[in-house]
């Protein structure tokens, strides 16, 4: 059986045009899948059922057993923490939301170790920004700044992007002006029109020249700003200014290095400048496929992106105090659910060290580095392969993920749905 | 079978003619009926003022901006938190709340009807998902097609049956329920920047001007028999002199249906302005409530601005974008691909701003000047306006001249000599406010058959009562009592139960999605046209067959199906 347009689970690209051959209760073959979305169709390595640490091992336990465990552990915690929610569903993410309010405890997302920096400066000064249509339709100059989309979203450059014709460009490789702003050569800047390397850490006095530039104040500005030479400065805001509509992309270069949400601001601030005299826009490039809608979920359910606190009653937010890094390094924390998510590749050592201390319940259809100090895991299934869902696109488009097998595995929402059930009878009878 | 009586009820409910009748409604499952059984459950509404429930036929509360609005203000979030309590989930924000607190606001000032007035049909699917957790409301969405590549294309080659098609694809597919056209016209033209100048010069491209477009889809609306009519945003938003530019659109309109308007104009306070300039700006409220007395193809809503912070948030893309230059503080836009555009920036609307001074005044007038309350309708536009919490002192304004010198007495000194409210004498009677707050808003949306906005034998038992005696009150005196009793009902009974009592919501409930359905002939079937299928192939970025809303995202809800003329 081939299930055409079904929805790659795998990057905030979400691309739904994937054709999947099911034979015999598994997936066979993936068409139009990039390498890493294949994996993730093809990929095996499953959990069979939830497992439960004893002593030095696991041991198989029941989905009753495994529930009851994590009712058990977030109703005695007096701080408890729900993190992750990236890599699953938009309505397994609402139950997370009204569960992190029963408790009053703190539920964050992926997006505090990744664009959380984006999210802090489109606070302070908003986000012009578009769907990822309008880019291919008409975009003829395009920015990638501190990403690098060939390795980490294989995608975007063919369906929306550098070789994606649109209606206002019928070749777009040869319509198309791509620019590439990062610290080191990478397979994206291999295909740039123009390559611009800058020293690390250097992104926003860049940022800041280029403004200058783009206001007439260029001959203010040394002869290289940040390893850049101020001539190839100037050539960029004059192929910026011609532009009928430019884009900027930017990924973890940006967000996460020095500077952090400061680089982005001066970016929107760029493009803001920009749109004064043509049409420009910026974008996140989004890594799990569904980060973007943890972020709307928890807007809509709590009016803020991610690291809300509920101890008061009220939800709370305050980025540096209420997101999961900061809460786990000051050993707030004393239990955890873990969903969709893999914080032990991913945090400090700290707080890495306090998760290994409290109990921990770890919601994922795959065993990975958080596996190795959790207490019990619950394997579901994924989103998109074994489960259907909603998802948010990098620009905000909702898509209904499909269901493409049936495996018997549980859906997260009916996990969750369990739990917030049980902790209802107690808290809320 | 549950049954329910409310005794003793001081009813105005227009619709049916009753202005003033002390009487008993008797409601069973959910409806107004004749008659109940001894065994039902009584509330006393003590000779208080009982309105069928509110219906707000032009609010920005859930979607794709509405979200984007909070995302970007966490400052306004910090403006209006509450705790869990009983069945209240935790609420934040004053004008963009979370989905529960537009739920339970709206639901303490008795609405019980909501219209999203712009949902961008790639991304309706969010709205249907916020409108989830909008529960004590039944909920409807304007599906955008000021920018549709299909209806440009279709009225630029003059067919204004594929016109209709494309409506009746798209709408059918979001599960949206009306027409809005936001600056038709413009939105396209600010995929590069560009704006339109009013409505005779075509936009590049597509070489279709916006009067050929509102024309047109007027046309197409009334061939698919739509509950309600188009839901315009006029061009030119905001800028002095746009006046002019609005009452050339109204020229345009034809009479096309006997049971409602054939356009409804929305915060038309907004495209009534006179002068040149900032300098000579001043209120054009009057020519305009002139042009819409004379044509009863015209309703509108007023769009009133109160003074204070709230978040403004439209389709209407480059209007945006020159507020941000006026404002400096925050600026987000979002454009939809082969669809529409849209912006959002905050706003400090400010008594000692004349602008903003003559811009409040405005409001007013066109609900004073318009003789006919059933054509022009209570709204802010929410929140753009201001957030719908000051719906009760709007309607206070509108009943009492003293209230509106006292107001006036506090503004930029220089209103007076540019607006005609000081020489307004007219004071709205409570009948007006029920007529402009729910009758005339369940009428002008095509809603009043299946049974919103009144309170016959039938009618969905939507009820509100206010804490407030009509025979005791002299609103133009006692306007404190009139903003008091509005901002807070005794009860508010949704579908029969009683789901918020003295401002505490005391329910989960479980809302209806209204959306519409026009059936039309195979040969107009644009799920089976080639050119409709190539485009989607070709220039959207998400796959046809992923386009169309599924049914998971609608909970309860109720299909109006129309035969088109197609």
């Amino acid at each position: 059986m081939i299930i055409k347009d079904a929805v790659c689970p795998f990057c905030g690209c979400l691309c739904d045009d994937i054709e999947v051959t099911v034979d015999d209760g598994k997936i066979v073959a993936v068409d139009n899948a990039c390498t890493l979305g294949n994996h993730k169709f093809l990929g095996d390595h499953r959990l069979p059922g939830p497992i439960r640490r004893d002593g030095d091992t696991w041991k198989d336990i029941r989905y009753d057993e495994a529930v009851e465990y994590a009712v058990d552990m977030l109703l005695e915690a007096d701080r408890p923490l729900l993190y992750g929610w990236s890599g699953t569903h938009g309505e397994a993410q609402c139950v997370g939301v009204h569960m992190a309010e029963l408790l009053r405890g703190v539920i964050d997302n992926t997006s505090s170790v990744c664009h959380g920096p984006s999210i802090l400066a489109i606070q302070e000064v908003g986000h012009p920004g578009c769907t990822l249509g309008q880019v291919k339709n008409r975009a003829d100059l395009l920015i990638y700044w501190g990403c690098n989309p060939i390795d980490a979203h294989p995608r975007h450059l063919s369906r929306y992007t550098r070789y994606a014709d649109g209606f206002f460009l019928e070749n777009a490789f040869r319509d198309r002006k791509v620019i590439v702003v990062d610290v080191r050569k990478t397979e994206t800047t291999n295909l740039a029109d123009e390559f611009v390397q800058i020293q690390p850490g250097a992104d926003y006095a860049v940022l800041s020249a280029l403004r200058a530039i783009a206001r007439g104040k260029g001959d203010a500005l040394p002869r290289t700003v940040g390893g850049v030479p101020r001539e190839q400065l100037v050539r960029i805001v004059d192929l910026c200014k011609k532009a009928k509509f430019g884009a900027v992309y930017f990924g973890l270069g940006l967000t996460m290095t020095r500077g952090k949400y400061k680089n982005i601001r001066n970016a929107i601030e760029l493009v803001d400048e920009l749109s004064r005299h043509t049409k420009f826009t910026i974008s996140a490039m989004r890594g799990h496929y569904n980060v973007y809608g943890s972020n709307e979920v928890n807007t809509w359910m709590t009016g803020y992106p991610f690291g809300i606190d509920f101890s008061r009653g009220i939800a709370f937010y305050n980025p540096g105090e209420t997101t999961a890094v900061d809460i786990l390094a000051r050993k707030e924390c004393d239990a955890c659910l873990i969903v969709a998510s893999d914080p032990g590749a991913h945090f400090p050592r700290a707080c890495i060290k306090h998760l290994a201390d409290i109990p921990v319940v770890q919601i994922d259809p795959y065993a990975n580095a958080t596996t190795a100090f959790c207490d019990v895991q619950i394997p579901v299934a994924v989103t998109g392969i074994d489960a259907e869902g909603t998802a948010y696109r990098m620009d905000g488009v909702p898509i209904r993920t499909r269901k493409v097998l049936s495996t018997g595995y549980p859906s997260d929402e009916e996990i969750l749905g369990r739990i917030y059930a049980r902790i209802q009878e107690v808290r809320q009878p | 079978m549950s049954e329910m009586l409310i005794k003793n009820a001081f009813v105005i409910d227009p619709l049916n003619g009753i202005n003033g009748e002390v009487m008993d409604i008797a409601i069973r499952d959910g409806k107004i009926v004749e008659a109940v059984g001894d065994a039902a459950e009584v509330i006393d509404a003590r000779r208080n003022l009982t309105l069928p429930g509110g219906v707000d036929s032009h609010t920005h509360i859930c979607g794709t901006k509405v979200n984007f609005g909070r995302y970007m203000s966490p400052e306004d979030m910090r403006a209006g938190r509450t705790p869990r309590r009983g069945h209240m989930h935790a609420t934040s924000g004053y004008s963009v709340p979370t989905t529960y607190g537009n739920s339970y606001r709206y639901s303490a000032m008795g609405y019980t009807t909501l219209l999203e007035g712009a949902m961008a049909p790639l991304e309706a699917r969010h709205t249907h998902e916020e409108f989830s957790y909008t529960p004590l409301q039944d909920t409807m969405a304007n599906a955008l097609f000021d920018g549709n590549w299909s209806v440009l294309e279709a009225v630029r080659d003059g067919d204004t049956k594929r016109v209709a098609a494309v409506i009746a694809w798209v709408l059918s597919a979001v599960k949206g329920f009306a027409v809005k056209l936001t600056n038709p016209g413009g939105t396209e033209a600010w995929g590069w920047g560009e704006n339109v100048d009013c409505i005779q010069k075509p936009i590049a491209n597509f070489e279709v001007s916006p009067a050929e477009i509102i024309r047109t889809i007027v046309e197409a609306n009334e061939l698919l028999h739509l509950p309600h009519s188009v839901h315009l945003h006029c061009n030119n938003l905001g800028k002095p002199g746009n006046y002019t530019c609005t009452m050339g659109t109204f020229g345009l309109i034809p009479d096309l249906n006997k049971k409602r308007q054939t356009l409804y104009a929305t915060h038309v306070q907004y495209h009534a302005y006179g002068g040149s300039g900032w300098n000579d700006f001043c209120s054009k409220s009057e020519p305009i409530a002139n042009m819409v007395n004379m044509r009863p193809q015209i309703a509108i809503d007023m769009g009133q601005v109160m003074f204070g912070k709230t978040t403004t948030m439209t389709a209407d893309g480059p209007m945006e974008f020159n507020l941000y230059r006026l404002h400096h503080d925050k600026w987000s836009n979002h454009d939809v691909e082969l669809e529409t555009g849209s912006g959002i920036i905050p706003v400090l609307y400010r008594r000692k701003n004349l602008v903003n001074s003559v811009m409040w005044a405005i409001g007013l007038e066109l609900a004073l000047l318009v003789d006919d309350p059933w054509r022009c309708l209570l709204t802010t536009d929410n929140p753009n306006g201001a957030p719908f919490v000051r719906y009760p002192e709007i309607i206070a304004l509108l009943m009492s001249k003293r209230y509106r010198e006292e107001e006036l007495a506090t503004v930029h000194p220089d209103t007076e000599h540019r607006v005609p409210l000081p020489a307004i004498d007219r004071e709205l009677d409570w009948h007006d406010i029920a007529v402009m707050t729910r009758a005339a808003q369940a009428k002008a949306l095509g809603i009043v058959d299946i049974g919103k906005g009144h309170l016959a034998p039938g009618a969905d038992a939507d009820v509100a009562i206010y804490p407030i005696r009509v025979d005791e009150t002299d609103p133009s005196v006692d306007y404190r009592r009139v903003i008091d009793a509005f901002s807070r009902t005794e009860y508010t009974i949704k579908r029969g139960r009683v789901v918020c009592r003295s401002g505490e919501c005391v329910v989960d409930g479980n809302n209806t999605t209204i959306w519409v359905k026009p059936k039309v002939s195979p040969e107009y079937d644009m799920g089976k046209d080639p050119d409709f299928i190539r485009k989607f192939d070709r220039y959207y970025t998400v796959r046809m067959r992923n386009y169309p809303v599924q049914d998971e995202y609608l909970k309860r809800n109720l299909c109006i199906e129309t035969e088109a003329e197609l």
